[in-house]
């Protein structure tokens, strides 16, 4: 269908530089902050691959003012952050700009997302014009300056992924209670150096074991018996997932004596995969490639499956989402067409929350954010009339928002999530 | 006997109360702690002391959480709090509205609890009315008492308080009067509280209003009653509604533990400072330091001559700003006679009278005013009142000022009172101009109204600040943010010094990164001057030098720059030959007078508010219209504007009357649904379906589907579609039709053809907010129109009611997509003669580029009508785009509607006498990408780029001046080349 561009063209790009082969060698590749626990193991992966990967973790005001000085104010929120510490990193000193590149992913979709490259560039080009900027993609953009991977290092990354949802979720169900301060993340550690290894020597192919490993570790964690308030986190996957995007959510959560209930990265993958398979049945569109997203997404389901079989079996965590049971928690609420952003992917771990027993829920937002005002603040309503307990709060995060706002915000939910569970209590007394 | 103690720290207020066992309110208070929030608290403690020594305590409130943490006294959340008190002493209430000072909550009662607070994003609350006082320069209590005598209420934006402000503005220099604004203002609360915060819900049944706003201000309690349409039986205004919260907090108190009064001051006294905010570094090191500054840039003045002595000839400069009025009178060698500068307190024309009067006297008969001319926002009423000789636009008049006191000059930056303007300087002409824009607008007024808010005048406050040792960082976006920096500092113990300086940096910071859009200070260039009365405040001017590494110039006249340089253009442009100006001469002045009418213009369907000013002589002067009708005068020659024909044509294009139609499809016109409506109308005739189009734009409607707008911060398009919806619900249409597409059409030159999130799915948004649509009133099938074969299955599916047949879909498909590409190759060939036509007339035309659903006129606000009446054609991009090159962009180019505006702009950059103007919706987040790239292009090579940010407010005052000022800078470039 595609006419040929037969018209005259007028450039207008600017050039950059090029992640040559040979830079493979001698770059330092810098990763942005995301999921400390997942980046640590995939970053393991990628340095087998041959990548000289480090992820950043600075953080604090001169991020956040590097960021304001190169990002559009009407920019989210995720892509100020990402370039902010891209280049509080170059002028640390700690790298030396001739020396180093810099990563991010890019889905392609329909969200302006997809452009966080051409703005890195843009910053890039401002202050430091010699360091590549890298596509980790599976789209098929930026052709010759994304990050070359074989299929097994994909396979490798997939597994990886698997057991950073696997520990995070475990870690996540046992902080809140250990009885020894710091017992949990010890064990974290643990179980990430142990999984590093899995991944070096070829045994993380042993899902099984790796899985039983990581469940009986957190496990043996002493635990009080105590019940807290369960707060599922949703949204935007940046914000949801980073301590610089959500101003540390999950420790504020903590200190609030809740649980944080953070939903598995996988579940972002998966959703993106099913998309194209999605597109290819609603519009015939990309037909002739779809068949490929589908084995990808009927291994990864597999593997998913059975991480919550293994999961299920031990018994004593609350599994992961199953990702065909997130799709009809979709449904309920939401097209699955609606595919831009996070688009109905957050409904449906809403949903799912709500099913699972995670009834109070923040949805993590970038000021602005297109996709989320259609598939976060505006669904809330249609799932209020679907599950009348479930208690969100939409919390737009932007550098000038204050923490005071939107804490005070969360501690708004928490209360009516304390009313709730105390009105459930009294139901089922009165019942006995 | 136990008592209960509830403490409620608001943003502003400090609430105290005490209950006695039986819930019994023994005392209450209510102050303002002017950001002392700890030794007011302590303070009022001290007062409790009567009713006891030991008390159970509790605190709430956005500023009170952390001083609670730090004194370990029990807390709880604030609308929890009334939340507790409601069902304790009104338990038959349904919907509870609590305005604050810098927060409003709603609590649903009944019908499935829900309590909700504004998003970070949302200004119409107690501190925003405050700052709309300070505006209209009269109390909270004065705009109270005048709103109950208010004739009628202007549309105000209400989302923000930055956004009303430039509403209110040039309603004021209209002259429009206090009493109408106030009740405005008031309503402006209102329709932010029924949208931004119900959302969906209907506020209905018995209704308690809550909170100091609401209590003390019977205008607003007023206009929400009627808004809400509650007798008073349902609308219930309690007597402690000021510290309704601090009871609750109180009620909240008796599951706390008993504790002696002693030790809980003891424990507060001692809160130790927090360490969460962040400081920068002080203006400067010592005295020494701040000497040599001062010393520096005292040598940019300019000398005076006696007026009392001085015989010759004189030019005047009135500059009549939106918040304040400058004039000035220079002698030919430009030495200054008189100046003058005032805030306008909303009579910018009775202060340039008395001014002239008091001029007139002073220079006898010895000086003679050659000639006048004015700028700023009040230029065409003082024209016309004041029969000034010549109007220029403001920018140009900092321009001509700045020239003056260096030659060199390659960048000028102006911080006024209400604007920021940027001039870059190429070749002695404006090369290009940045305008501040709602989200960025932190300026010099906002320092004011802080300073007031703190109990201190302007100069008071900003001097503390010069020698702060610790400023604050405060964030650059918007002033409502900076407004929660500042609490969140003062929470955690900042000085009022360190607040003042770390304001200043901030007004600085959001000029150079944020209006100005700079990377790199470097950017801006090495001669810079500085004006506008914001930089006369040296902590201002220090933080700009501090920021940009350079040594500027501000002129000692930087408030006055502006009639400077009109009283510089009136020397130039006067002609030898005319030796007085035509300034309405003393005795006319003693007899000057006016009076001031507001009435809506019946001239078309923009329905203007206009005001009329009459004067003594009978001559009449309108403001406030947007075309030529309203004033009054001839309509000029029908200039062409292809957006008006644009909406003209696709309201033509149903049929009246289908026969034997098989049922009415509604079809809302906005959105995707705008450029696509020769598609779906020909679609749905071919089927055998009468089609109804939604009504036309208005804010009525947009006030009709405001409660179930979702998302407040979304753009003005898509919340309009509520209003759409909504007129064709009530329409009685069979069903409503609005597809889903993640893609428009594949216009072939862009990697991907997305349609933007928010277009792409509004239609489940719809659904799920408005409770009146249905599955079978609602048909919205996800479609992709490039694909013939999934559409007819998807639209077959969808229509399944109906039995129609798919080859018969099949073909009112492909008729759709003829007809639209009728509409498309008509609009081309319209544009095609429009630029002919102006070629031969040496006509300027101006393409304005934004997406389709922009030709609304009421979301471009008659921009194309504007352009007109300034003598221009007017186009659109996709009248344009496709006699544009295939381009090649640094961004991904992955949208249908955005791919345009490249190829536009590649247009236009190729030809003389055509220029472009990007429209952007308020928050257009895919814009935040294209109109950087659009400018590059534009830029590349050697045009110039314009920017107009649309929102809901319907004021082109700012529009005007940045499109005459893109006019002016036209023709200086021309002149030079």
């Amino acid at each position: 269908m595609k006419r040929e561009l037969q018209q005259p063209t007028a450039d207008f790009t600017r050039p950059y530089p090029v992640f040559t082969p040979e830079m493979r060698a001698t770059h330092t590749i810098l990763i942005p902050d995301m999921l400390p626990w997942h980046f640590d193991l995939l970053v393991h992966v990628m340095r087998r691959a041959g990548y000289k990967v480090e992820v950043l973790h600075n953080e604090g005001r001169e991020v956040i003012d590097e960021g304001l000085k190169h990002v559009h104010n009407d920019t989210c929120f995720p892509a100020l952050c990402v370039i902010g510490q891209y280049l509080n990193a170059l002028k640390s000193g700690k790298y030396d700009p001739e020396h180093t590149a810099v990563l991010i992913t890019q889905s392609g979709g329909g969200c302006r997302a997809s452009n966080y490259i051409p703005l890195i560039r843009k910053a890039m080009a401002a202050e430091f014009p010699k360091v590549p900027v890298l596509s980790l993609n599976f789209s098929g953009l930026e052709k010759g300056n994304s990050l070359q991977l074989s299929l097994g290092d994909f396979v490798k990354l997939a597994y990886a992924i698997f057991y950073g949802d696997l520990v995070m979720t475990c870690f996540n169900q046992t902080k809140p209670y250990e009885k020894e301060e710091g017992s949990a993340a010890r064990v974290r550690v643990q179980c990430v150096e142990k999984l590093k290894r899995a991944l070096d020597d070829g045994n993380y192919k042993k899902f099984r074991k790796c899985v039983a490993y990581v469940l009986d570790a957190f496990s043996s964690v002493a635990v009080t018996g105590e019940e807290k308030i369960k707060v599922g986190i949703v949204g935007e996957i940046y914000v949801k997932y980073s301590p610089l995007g959500n101003s540390h959510l999950e420790d504020f959560l903590l200190s609030e004596g809740c649980e944080p209930v953070v939903p598995a990265l996988m579940d972002f993958i998966l959703y993106c995969v099913i998309n194209n398979v999605n597109d290819a049945k609603l519009y015939h569109k990309g037909r002739k490639t779809a068949w490929i997203f589908a084995i990808v997404y009927k291994w990864l389901y597999g593997k998913q499956k059975k991480l919550i079989a293994l999961m299920k079996k031990q018994g004593r965590y609350e599994p992961l989402h199953d990702f065909e049971h997130l799709r009809r928690c979709a449904d309920k609420v939401i097209n699955q067409g609606v595919k831009m952003g996070e688009g109905w992917l957050i409904p449906a771990e809403m949903a799912a929350l709500t099913e699972t027993g995670t009834q109070n829920i923040v949805c993590a937002q970038p000021f602005g954010c297109l996709p989320n005002h259609i598939a976060g603040k505006g669904a809330v309503r249609a799932l209020k009339q679907l599950y009348e307990n479930v208690n969100v709060v939409a919390v737009d995060y932007d550098p000038s928002a204050t923490r005071v706002n939107q804490e005070n915000r969360i501690k708004l939910m928490l209360a009516t999530a304390r009313e709730n569970r105390l009105n459930e209590q009294a139901k089922k007394t009165d019942r006995t | 006997m136990a008592r209960y103690l509830g403490i409620d720290v608001g943003s502003t207020t400090v609430k105290v109360c005490v209950l006695d066992e039986a819930g019994a309110v023994l005392y209450s208070s209510y102050v303002r702690h002017y950001s002392r929030v700890r030794e007011c608290v302590l303070a009022e403690l001290e007062k409790v002391s009567s009713f006891g020594s030991a008390f159970h305590a509790c605190i709430t409130g956005s500023a009170g959480l952390g001083i609670a943490q730090r004194g370990k006294i029990p807390f709880v959340q604030e609308v929890q709090a009334a939340y507790g008190a409601i069902r304790r002493l009104y338990p038959d209430t349904d919907v509870a509205v609590e305005l604050g000072g810098e927060d409003a909550k709603i609590i649903f009662v009944t019908g499935g609890t829900e309590q909700r607070m504004n998003g970070s994003c949302a200004g119409g609350t107690g501190a925003f009315i405050d700052q709309m006082a300070t505006l209209l320069d009269i109390t909270v209590e004065e705009m109270d008492a005048l709103a109950l005598q208010a004739e009628r209420v202007y549309p105000i934006a209400s989302r923000c308080g930055v956004f009303a402000k430039s509403d209110i503005q040039p309603l004021l220099n209209q002259g429009a009067s206090k009493a109408d604004i106030s009740a405005s203002i008031f309503q402006a609360v209102v329709d932010q509280t029924v949208s931004g915060l119900a959302q969906g819900r209907r506020i209905k049944g018995k209704v308690l209003f809550l909170g100091g706003p609401l209590y003390f201000l019977k205008g607003l309690r007023r206009a929400f009653q009627k808004t809400l349409a509650l007798d008073d039986e349902h609308a219930v205004f309690p007597e402690t509604a000021p510290c309704f919260m601090s009871i609750g907090a109180a009620i909240y108190a008796a599951q706390e533990r008993e504790e002696l009064l002693e030790e809980l001051r003891a424990r507060l006294a001692v809160v130790p400072d927090g360490e969460n905010i962040t400081v920068g570094e002080p203006l400067f090191a010592d005295r020494a330091e701040y000497d040599a500054f001062i010393a520096r840039h005292m040598r940019s003045d300019l000398r005076f001559a006696d007026i009392h002595t001085y015989s010759g000839d004189a030019y005047l400069g009135i500059d009549s700003g939106s918040t304040t009025t400058k004039l000035m009178l220079i002698t030919p060698d430009c030495r200054i006679l008189y100046s003058h500068y005032q805030s306008n307190n909303g009579q910018p024309l009775d202060i340039v009278a008395d001014r002239l009067r008091e001029i007139y006297s002073l220079i006898g008969g010895r000086i003679v005013i050659r000639g006048a001319c004015v700028t700023g926002y009040g230029e065409d009423m003082m024209r016309a009142a004041l029969k000034v000789d010549f109007g220029v636009v403001e920018t140009m008049a900092h321009f001509k000022a700045a020239l003056h006191f260096n030659p060199d000059v390659d960048f000028i930056i102006d911080i006024g009172g209400q604007d920021i303007k940027c001039f870059k300087v190429k070749n002695r002409a404006i090369d290009s101009i940045m305008l501040n824009e709602a989200c960025s607008s932190g300026c010099g007024s906002f320092i004011q109204t802080f300073a007031k808010a703190m109990g201190m005048e302007i100069e008071e406050f900003s001097r503390l600040g010069l020698f702060a040792k610790h400023p604050v960082e405060l964030g650059s976006r918007c002033t409502v943010f900076m407004n929660s920096s500042v609490k969140q500092a003062q929470k955690e113990g900042a000085s009022v010094e360190d607040i003042s300086a770390g304001l200043s940096s901030s007004i600085v910071k959001n000029a150079i990164y944020k209006v100005i859009r700079a990377r790199t200070p470097d950017e801006l260039g090495q001669h810079i001057v500085v004006q506008g009365g914001t930089f006369l405040n040296d902590a201002v001017l220090r933080s700009f030098e501090k920021e940009t590494g350079k040594e500027v110039v501000r002129p000692a006249i930087a408030g006055l720059m502006g009639a400077f340089g009109a009283a510089l253009y009136a020397m130039e442009n006067t002609p030898e030959e005319k030796l007085i100006s035509s300034l309405v001469t003393e005795p006319e002045l003693r007899a000057f007078s006016y009076a001031s009418r507001s009435v809506t213009c019946k001239g078309c369907t923009s329905k203007c508010n206009v005001n009329i000013l009459t004067f003594a002589d009978g001559r009449r002067f309108i403001s406030g219209n947007k075309c030529e009708r309203g004033a009054g005068l001839p309509v000029s020659k029908n200039l062409p504007d292809l957006y008006q024909f644009k909406y003209e044509k696709l309201y033509s294009l149903p049929r009246e009357n289908v026969p034997g139609a098989r049922a009415t499809v509604g079809l809302p016109v906005q959105l995707v649904m705008f450029e696509q409506l020769p598609f779906w109308t020909r679609f749905f005739e071919t089927c055998g379906f009468q089609v109804a189009l939604s009504d036309r734009s208005s804010r009525e409607l947009y006030f009709l589907g405001q409660h179930t707008v979702a998302s407040d911060t979304a753009c003005y398009p898509a919340k309009l579609m509520h209003g759409h919806i909504e007129s064709l619900l009530n329409r009685g249409v069979d069903f409503i039709f609005y597809p889903c597409e993640s893609y428009n059409l594949d216009e072939y030159d862009s990697v991907n053809h997305y349609n933007c999130p928010v277009v792409a799915y509004y239609s489940e948004l719809l659904k799920a907010n408005n409770e009146r649509l249905t599955e079978d009133n609602f048909v919205m099938p996800y479609i992709d129109p490039n694909d013939e074969a999934t559409t007819v299955r998807a639209l077959h599916r969808a229509l399944k009611k109906y039995k129609l047949s798919s080859s018969l879909i099949r073909r009112a498909y492909r008729a759709g997509l003829e007809a639209l590409e009728e509409y498309h190759a008509e609009v081309v060939a319209r544009g095609r003669k429009i630029l002919a036509d102006a070629g031969r007339e040496g006509r300027q035309v101006i393409v304005l580029a934004g997406r389709p659903y922009h030709a609304d006129p009421e979301i471009n606000h008659g921009i194309g009508k504007l352009l007109n009446s300034l003598g221009i054609a007017v186009l659109s991009e996709d009248a344009v785009f496709g006699e544009g090159e295939q381009v090649k962009v640094s961004v991904l180019n992955q949208w249908t509607y955005h791919a345009r505006l490249y190829r536009a702009a590649e247009f236009v950059s190729r030809c003389k006498n055509v220029n472009l103007v990007q429209l952007v919706s308020f928050g257009c987040g895919i814009d935040a990408i294209t109109t950087d790239e659009v400018r590059s292009i534009l830029e590349s090579r050697g045009k110039l780029y314009t920017q107009i940010k649309i929102d809901e407010i319907n004021n082109l005052g700012v529009v005007r001046i940045r499109l005459r000022s893109l006019l002016a800078a036209i023709e200086e470039q021309g002149r030079k080349a």
